[in-house]
């Protein structure tokens, strides 16, 4: 009973209230000027979405225009012929993507929170110790560390196979920090404790307790994730065509020159479109019902 | 002034009190079996993917390194040549200094307060502007179209546009000219780098609990500018903390766009930075061995600025 006005407690707030009022002229301003800067930071978009319109001659033309004059599809038309002369299906090539993409994203999220639980509740000698490694190996330039990882890599055999997806993603430090001052921040110790006296075991608790309130955690974490795994191609990785992702068989498809300038930019288009699902799902009530639905149990 | 449970929920504060302190509390528990459990898979490909290759490219500073032939151990000398002889590892050091003073501190400020300007609206509204300033980490490298708006000749956007309201009578070759290299760097690794830290900051307000801001109006928070200072900021800390450290980071790691940008080198060295010149001695000219010794440095200037500034973090929220 406690557990559960506990958790209300600490997992309220969902949208802002309107506490002091601003007048109706003051929201309006500050929308309009939020929205300004908005669409200023959307201009790469929206120029990537322009041109993936634009006919060969506008594309040639000099000076280059912002905005399509005369927009065609013939850009996206001639991508399935594109793709017909690629060695594998170019469903293949998408399946091995949404595969690594998804399932690695899926469990780094749960990997890095229980870290991070670990990290913020436990109490025990070296917790410290490793929280600090965590949050240096962030700095620590990736430049120099790809040949030291591709020994390790080939060490282990991974070397073209899909663990080069998904395993060096679980070594991400990123969301385990992340993660690790959300609890720190938003987990007051009471509530675990209450969840304890309750009979919940620690994986129960992490489960049922911090999973639900870390929420908005994870789901940042998901985008970050997602989005990078989408577009990675780990280069000299991956030598069988059955195993490629997309990003590596774009390059493919892109590399024609000028002539190809508007499918390539038409094919970046079409690969944004599941980071921004993702974004769509992170923001909307599918996993608002979902995870609410976890605190009632 | 206001004393509303420190930083946490006014319900640990009661549960504190009857539980006594959270060390007895938590000391006699038989937990840490289970914990482990959960923290190894992650220790496990942190140390095999993430703290072996950090180890092994400290020892590699300490060597002179093609990929070729075995490393050879020479000492210092990479860090000699580095500190003494490298006259371009100097101003890379001073631009790198300049982007990180600037940008990380101006990116972590903009972050949040757009964070909170956008949290105040409805779930719809702030799911649309949030999308808005998300976008431009979706879209990846795209700083192509920085290049065309400031491409140096009369038909790029900028000048364009100046020529023809009268501002200048000859085009500005932009990216050539160091006065205006860095300010153009900095703009645009302030508009690629919010993702981040903005979305972080708002996923930390949504957890801002109501009941905060309710007891905040009975203690007498009049404004909007009390509640941030009172409530809001002081219940942020660990996700402000975490916005830094994600500030120093990639202020400190610009290399990709001064790259694309300027080039490599840029115009009398005026927009390369650290990494741009290890990635250099990394990828072109396979001195591996003194490229690590550039990551040590700048690896020890990051962890300074992170000490530093977490003392300050944590003295401006007394």
């Amino acid at each position: 009973m406690k557990l559960k006005y506990l958790l209300q407690k600490s997992s309220a707030g969902k949208a802002a209230v309107n506490r002091y009022t601003r007048s109706k002229f003051g929201n309006f301003m500050l929308f309009f000027i939020l929205t300004v800067a908005g669409l200023f930071s959307t201009l790469p978009l929206v120029y990537c979405i322009c041109t993936s319109f634009k006919p060969l001659d506008e594309l040639l033309i000099f000076p280059p225009r912002f905005f399509v004059q005369r927009p065609t599809i013939g850009n996206y038309m001639v991508l399935p012929d594109l793709m017909a002369s690629l060695k594998v299906p170019f469903s293949r090539y998408l399946l091995n993507s949404l595969f690594t993409s998804i399932v690695t994203t899926l469990f780094y999220i749960i990997i890095a929170s229980m870290a991070a639980y670990v990290l913020s509740k436990g109490r025990f000698r070296g917790r410290n110790t490793i929280f600090w490694a965590v949050q240096f190996a962030l700095m620590f330039n990736a430049t120099t560390l790809a040949v030291p990882q591709y020994v390790i890599f080939s060490k282990l055999r991974m070397i073209d196979t899909y663990w080069i997806y998904i395993l060096p993603q679980f070594a991400s430090t990123l969301g385990v920090f992340l993660a690790k001052q959300y609890i720190e921040g938003y987990i007051p110790d009471a509530l675990l404790e209450a969840a304890k006296i309750d009979g919940a075991n620690q994986f129960k608790v992490f489960w049922s307790v911090v999973m639900p309130i870390i929420k908005p955690a994870w789901l940042t974490l998901m985008l970050f994730s997602f989005r990078d795994l989408w577009s990675q191609a780990p280069t000299g990785m991956i030598f069988t065509e059955q195993l490629k992702a997309l990003p590596q068989v774009i390059s493919q498809i892109t590399t024609g020159g000028t002539a190809r300038a508007g499918s390539a930019m038409a094919v970046t288009v079409i690969m944004m479109i599941p980071p921004i699902l993702v974004f769509l799902i992170s923001q909307s009530n599918v996993v608002e019902a979902m995870s609410s639905a976890g605190i009632k149990e | 002034m206001f004393k509303l449970g420190s930083k946490k929920t006014d319900g640990t504060v009661l549960k504190q009190k009857t539980l006594g302190s959270r060390k007895t509390a938590a000391r006699d528990n038989g937990d840490l079996a289970p914990m482990l459990v959960m923290l190894s898979p992650f220790l496990l490909f942190f140390f095999l993917f993430t703290v072996l290759p950090i180890l092994s490219s400290i020892v590699l500073s300490f060597t002179s390194y093609d990929m070729l032939s075995a490393p050879k151990f020479v000492g210092l000398d990479n860090y000699h040549r580095m500190l003494v002889n490298d006259s371009v590892f100097s101003i890379t050091v001073k631009n790198t200094l300049v982007f990180a003073i600037i940008a990380g501190p101006l990116g972590f400020l903009i972050s949040f307060l757009l964070a909170w300007l956008v949290n105040e609206f409805s779930p719809k509204i702030r799911t649309v502007l949030s999308f808005l300033f998300y976008a431009p980490s979706l879209v990846g490298n795209a700083y192509f179209i920085w290049k065309v708006a400031f491409s140096g000749d009369s038909y790029g956007y900028i000048n364009s546009l100046l020529l023809s309201i009268g501002a200048i009578t000859e085009p500005i070759i932009w990216l050539k000219n160091p006065t205006y290299i860095m300010p153009i760097i900095i703009i645009v690794q302030l508009w690629q780098s919010m993702g981040v830290s903005f979305l972080a900051n708002i996923s930390g307000l949504q957890n801002v609990s109501r009941d905060m801001y309710e007891a905040g109006a009975i203690d007498g928070i009049r404004n909007r500018w009390q509640e941030l200072r009172y409530i809001t900021l002081p219940s942020m800390s660990h996700m402000l903390l975490f916005s830094a450290v994600m500030q120093i980071q990639s202020s400190f790691s610009v290399s990709a766009i001064t790259t694309e940008l300027a080039g490599y080198p840029s115009a009398s060295n005026s927009a390369d930075t650290i990494v741009s010149l290890m990635s250099d001695m990394a990828t072109v000219r396979f001195e591996l061995g003194y490229a690590s010794a550039m990551s040590v440095v700048l690896f020890i200037m990051m962890v300074a600025t992170r000490l530093v500034v977490g003392k300050i973090l944590s003295a401006v929220q007394k």
